[in-house]
């Protein structure tokens, strides 16, 4: 549990820290807000994480997407939401994680995020990073490898789908205006995709460096 | 009478919106702005529509009026965390402003959620000079 939390902090941490980055990713194609709405919505998942007493991960997990959901404000408060509402149905009732339930979980909110946003691969979106990342996942556990080799496969995937976006064009959200003027232009929403999986590998990492679980 | 949320980024926008709509609207009427963040920031917020729909309905059901993207996602998100899933409740995809006029005028004289919906939608054709 105290893992979980860990890992929540760590993600919300490198939002934050990625806040200016992220917000000039949007202003190159969107609507500049990215960043801003996504280091707000983070900031009061951590206000609310100090105080809460979640019972199990799946509680965790609500906690931050409802939170998301009334604080975000931009498509990625419910398309975010959606998703860690959809992680934590899977976990519900649970205190650890094992590789096949965190790869049930993202494929959760993945599904979450194509059903709010019906959005598919390849339409430089958020998709585009998390949908090879599952891939690279599922490929990982097949292989039989720890949770956080899993991850870092899962992370280069994601990153690789953030490059991708640069040579797409966007037919979803603001950025969907500007048509071929998208060009070139590397998706905003992927890449917090990309920097939320990279946290939570970084901290796997030092966990089983540290001999944790 | 069928209720209507209505649904921008911008708290001013909704609230303005629901101002014109009240000059056109029976007495009792449920016209509820569901605008902006609860910090006043630009953005939508599920949570608030959810509970604007819930206060809005009178039996009757409630249409909701968006304007872009994220009203879009929000309000669907809204009507997905209702606690009561028997409540009709409709997305009209139609301009927010014309929409809500057109709305509040055919939910003013009992029309159905159904008949309120497609005259809202109608609103898209509605044009300004002939």
């Amino acid at each position: 549990m105290a893992n979980v939390i860990r890992a929540i902090e760590a993600l919300a941490d490198v939002i934050i820290a990625n806040k200016e980055k992220l917000t000039e990713l949007d202003a190159a194609i969107g609507d500049a807000d990215h960043g801003i709405n996504m280091a707000r919505g983070f900031e009061a998942v951590k206000a609310k994480l100090k105080t809460a007493q979640p019972d199990d991960i799946g509680a965790v997990l609500k906690l931050v997407g409802m939170t998301l959901i009334s604080t975000v404000g931009g498509a990625s408060g419910p398309l975010y939401g959606t998703a860690f509402l959809r992680a934590a149905a899977i976990a519900q009732g649970k205190t650890t994680v094992d590789g096949p339930m965190a790869g049930q979980m993202l494929a959760a909110a993945i599904t979450g995020i194509k059903e709010r946003g019906k959005a598919v691969q390849g339409e430089k979106t958020m998709l585009d990073a998390l949908e090879p990342a599952y891939n690279a996942f599922q490929y990982g556990l097949s292989m039989n490898k720890t949770m956080a080799e899993c991850l870092e496969l899962a992370v280069n995937a994601a990153q690789d789908g953030v490059e991708y976006t640069k040579t797409i064009i966007a037919t979803k959200g603001r950025a969907s205006y500007l048509g071929e003027r998208s060009l070139g232009h590397q998706d905003a929403g992927a890449t917090s995709s990309y920097l939320i999986l990279a946290a939570l590998t970084q901290l796997a990492k030092k966990q089983s460096q540290a001999g944790e679980p | 009478m069928v209720g209507i949320v209505i649904v921008s980024h911008s708290a001013k926008v909704a609230e303005g919106i629901r101002e014109l709509a009240l000059q056109m609207a029976a007495p009792n009427q449920q016209i509820l702005a569901a605008g902006g963040m609860a910090d006043q920031s630009i953005g939508t917020d599920a949570m608030l529509i959810k509970d604007a729909i819930v206060a809005a309905n009178s039996g009757d059901g409630v249409v909701v009026m968006v304007d872009l993207g994220s009203a879009v996602l929000s309000a669907e998100l809204a009507i997905e965390m209702l606690e009561d899933q028997a409540l009709l409740v409709k997305i009209a995809d139609a301009p927010i402003l014309e929409g809500t006029i057109a709305a509040t005028v055919e939910a003013s004289v009992g029309r159905s959620l159904s008949q309120v919906v497609a005259t809202a939608e109608g609103a898209r054709d509605m044009h300004k000079q002939s």
